[in-house]
C-alpha cells in the first residue's frame, strides 16, 4: 500500500522517457529533415538558446499575463452572472438565448473581429481568453449554486442569517467543488484562448513565437513554444489541484 | 395560575400548489403555547409535522391563519432537523458554533461554548471530525448541540432522536429533560413515539392523516423530574393507551 504512490510516480516518468526515446528513434529511422521533424536534441539546444537570449521568457511572460488576466476577468464575470442566473429563473430566461448563441460561435471565428476592434495588443487577447473561460465557469456556477440543499437554507434562515452570511457561509462553500471543477476546465481553455488571439495578430507571446518559427522553418522553435504552452497549461492545472487539496479536504477523495 | 401564552397559532392552513387544486397539508390548526411548555406533536408520516415546524420557524408562510408571538415578533429559534443537516465542509466543532458565528460572537467565546455543548451531547474527542466520518446518531447529536448553543427562546425539534439507538435515545431524553428544566426553554417537538412524547412533554397534540388536524390534546400530568422507570407506572400506561387509541 505504501509503495504504491511512489511507484505510480515513477511510472509517469518512465512513460515520458520512453516517449522521448521513441521520438528520437523515429527521427533517426525516417531521416526526415530538421525543418520537418527536429530531434529531441535539436529542440533541447533551441530551448537553451532561446532561454539564453531571453526571448523565451519574455514571450512566455506575455502569454502568462494574458492568461492570468483573462482567467481573472472571465472567472469573476462568470461567477457573478452565474450566481444571479442561478437565483432568478426569469433572468435566466432572458439571458440564456444569448449565452447559447454565443457558445455556438467558435472563438476562432470571432478572434479576428475582436482584434480588429480592440487592437493587436494585450487587451484583445485578455478579452478572447475571458470569453473562452466564461461559459464553462458560468455553467458550473449555476449548477453548483442550484445544488445547495434546501434544508441547509432552512437552517440558515432559522437562525436569521443575512443574505451575505448565506452567500459566504452556505452557498460559496457548498458550491465550491463544482466551482473549482469549472475553474479546472477554464484554466485549460484560457491557454487556448491566449494562443488563438496571438496567432491572429500579435507582436509578443508564445503564439507569436510559434508563428515566427513556422514562417522561418525554425521547426525546433515551434516545438519549444508548444512545450512551453503545455507546461503553462499543466502548471495552471496543478494550481487548481492545489486549491482543491486545500479547500476540499472535507470531501471523500477517491485517490490518495 | 394561568400564564400568558407566548405563542398563539390560530386557524392555520397550509396548501401546497399542485396540479389538482392544491395539496392541503395542514387544516385549521389552533393551539397555544405557554412559556416553558414542552409540547409534542404526534402524527403519522405525511401529516404535515415538518411543515408545521417550518411555519413556526418562519421558514414558510401559511396559506391562511396566523402565528403570533408575544414580546418579539420572532423569537430566537433553535431547530433540530429530521436529518442531521450538517454542513459537510465544517468540522463537528465548526458546525456547532455556526449560530454563534452568525451572531458575531468572538471565535474564542464561541469555541468555549461549543466545547461545552460537545461535552453535553457526549462527543468529546470528535471536535475535529468531518461529518462524513460520523455515524447517523452522532451527526444528529451535533445537530442538537448546534440548536442549543445560541440559547434560543424556542426549540423546534423534528424527530430529533429518530436515528439514535434505544439506549442513546433514552439518555438523550433525560438530557433534554434536564436542559429544558435548567434553561427554562419552550420546546415544540415532533415525534412518532408515544413513549418519547409522554416521557418528555407537558402536552401531547395528536395530528390526523393529511390534511393534518389536531385530533386530540392530552395533558401529561406525570410528576417531574421524570426518571426512566416512570414508564412502568400504571398512570404512564393509561396515558399511553389513550394516545394509542386515538392514533389509528
Ligand atoms: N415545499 C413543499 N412543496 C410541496 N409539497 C410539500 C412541501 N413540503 C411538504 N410537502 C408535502 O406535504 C406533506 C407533509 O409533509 P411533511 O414533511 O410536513 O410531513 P411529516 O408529517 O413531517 O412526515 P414525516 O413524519 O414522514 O416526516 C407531504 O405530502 C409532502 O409531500
Ligand atoms: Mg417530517
Amino acid at each position: 500500500m505504501t509503495m504504491k504512490p511512489s511507484f505510480t510516480r515513477w511510472l509517469g516518468l518512465i512513460s515520458i522517457l520512453l516517449g522521448i526515446i521513441a521520438w528520437d528513434l523515429i527521427v533517426r529511422v525516417s531521416g526526415l529533415p530538421k525543418f520537418i521533424l527536429p530531434s529531441p536534441m535539436d529542440v533541447w539546444t533551441r530551448l537553451l538558446k532561446s532561454l539564453a537570449d531571453g526571448s523565451l521568457l519574455l514571450h512566455t511572460g506575455y502569454t502568462l499575463i494574458e492568461i492570468i488576466l483573462g482567467l481573472f476577468f472571465g472567472v469573476c464575470f462568470a461567477t457573478v452572472i452565474g450566481y444571479l442566473l442561478a437565483k432568478s429563473r426569469s433572468l435566466e430566461k432572458i439571458v440564456s438565448p444569448y449565452l447559447v448563441a454565443s457558445q455556438a460561435i467558435p472563438i476562432v471565428a470571432v478572434a479576428p473581429l475582436l482584434i480588429l476592434w480592440f487592437g493587436s495588443g494585450i487587451a484583445s487577447k485578455v478579452l478572447i481568453c475571458s470569453l473562452i473561460v466564461f461559459f464553462p465557469v458560468l455553467v458550473n456556477t449555476v449548477v453548483g449554486v442550484r445544488a445547495v440543499q434546501p434544508v441547509l437554507y432552512d437552517l440558515m434562515n432559522s437562525v436569521r442569517a443575512t443574505r451575505w452570511q448565506i452567500l459566504f457561509n452556505l452557498e460559496l462553500p457548498a458550491s465550491l467543488p463544482v466551482l473549482l471543477g469549472g475553474l479546472r476546465i477554464g484554466a485549460t481553455l484560457s491557454v487556448i484562448g491566449a494562443i488563438v488571439g496571438e496567432l491572429v495578430d500579435a507582436k509578443n507571446g508564445l503564439g507569436f513565437l510559434l508563428k515566427v518559427g513556422d514562417f522561418q522553418y525554425d521547426t525546433s522553435m515551434v516545438f519549444v513554444a508548444v512545450f512551453m504552452l503545455v507546461s503553462l497549461a499543466l502548471c495552471l492545472y496543478g494550481v487548481v489541484t492545489l486549491l482543491e487539496r486545500r479547500f476540499l479536504k472535507w470531501q471523500n477523495r477517491l485517490d490518495v | 395560575m394561568p400564564t400568558k401564552p407566548i405563542l398563539t397559532v390560530k386557524d392555520l392552513n397550509v396548501v401546497f400548489p399542485d396540479n389538482n387544486g392544491g395539496l392541503h397539508v395542514l387544516e385549521n390548526i389552533s393551539f397555544e403555547v405557554c412559556p416553558r411548555d414542552f409540547i409534542c406533536f404526534l402524527g403519522p408520516s405525511g401529516s404535515g409535522k415538518t411543515t408545521l415546524l417550518r411555519v413556526l420557524a418562519g421558514l414558510l408562510n401559511p396559506s391562511s391563519g396566523n402565528v403570533h408571538f408575544i414580546r418579539h415578533q420572532q423569537p430566537k429559534i433553535g431547530m433540530v432537523f429530521q436529518q442531521a443537516n450538517l454542513m459537510p465542509w465544517r468540522t463537528v466543532m465548526d458546525n456547532i458554533k455556526l449560530p454563534l458565528e452568525l451572531e458575531g460572537v468572538s471565535d474564542a467565546k464561541a469555541k468555549v461554548k461549543a466545547q461545552e455543548m460537545i461535552e453535553l451531547v457526549g462527543l468529546r474527542g470528535f471536535e475535529d471530525s468531518w461529518p462524513r466520518d460520523l455515524s447517523g446518531g452522532m451527526a444528529q447529536r451535533v445537530g442538537i448541540a448546534r440548536a442549543l448553543i445560541h440559547d434560543p427562546d424556542l426549540l423546534l425539534l423534528d424527530e430529533p432522536f429518530g436515528s439514535l439507538d434505544a439506549i442513546t435515545r433514552e439518555r438523550m431524553w433525560t438530557e433534554l429533560s434536564r436542559i429544558w428544566q435548567a434553561k427554562q426553554k419552550t420546546v415544540i417537538m415532533v415525534t412518532h413515539s408515544i413513549n418519547e412524547s409522554l416521557f418528555l412533554a407537558d402536552r401531547v397534540l395528536v395530528l390526523t392523516q393529511r390534511p393534518g388536524k389536531v385530533k386530540f390534546d392530552l395533558g401529561v400530568d406525570l410528576p417531574r423530574p421524570r426518571k426512566d422507570d416512570i414508564r412502568y407506572t400504571p398512570h404512564f400506561g393509561k396515558l399511553a393507551r389513550k394516545l394509542r387509541e386515538t392514533i389509528e
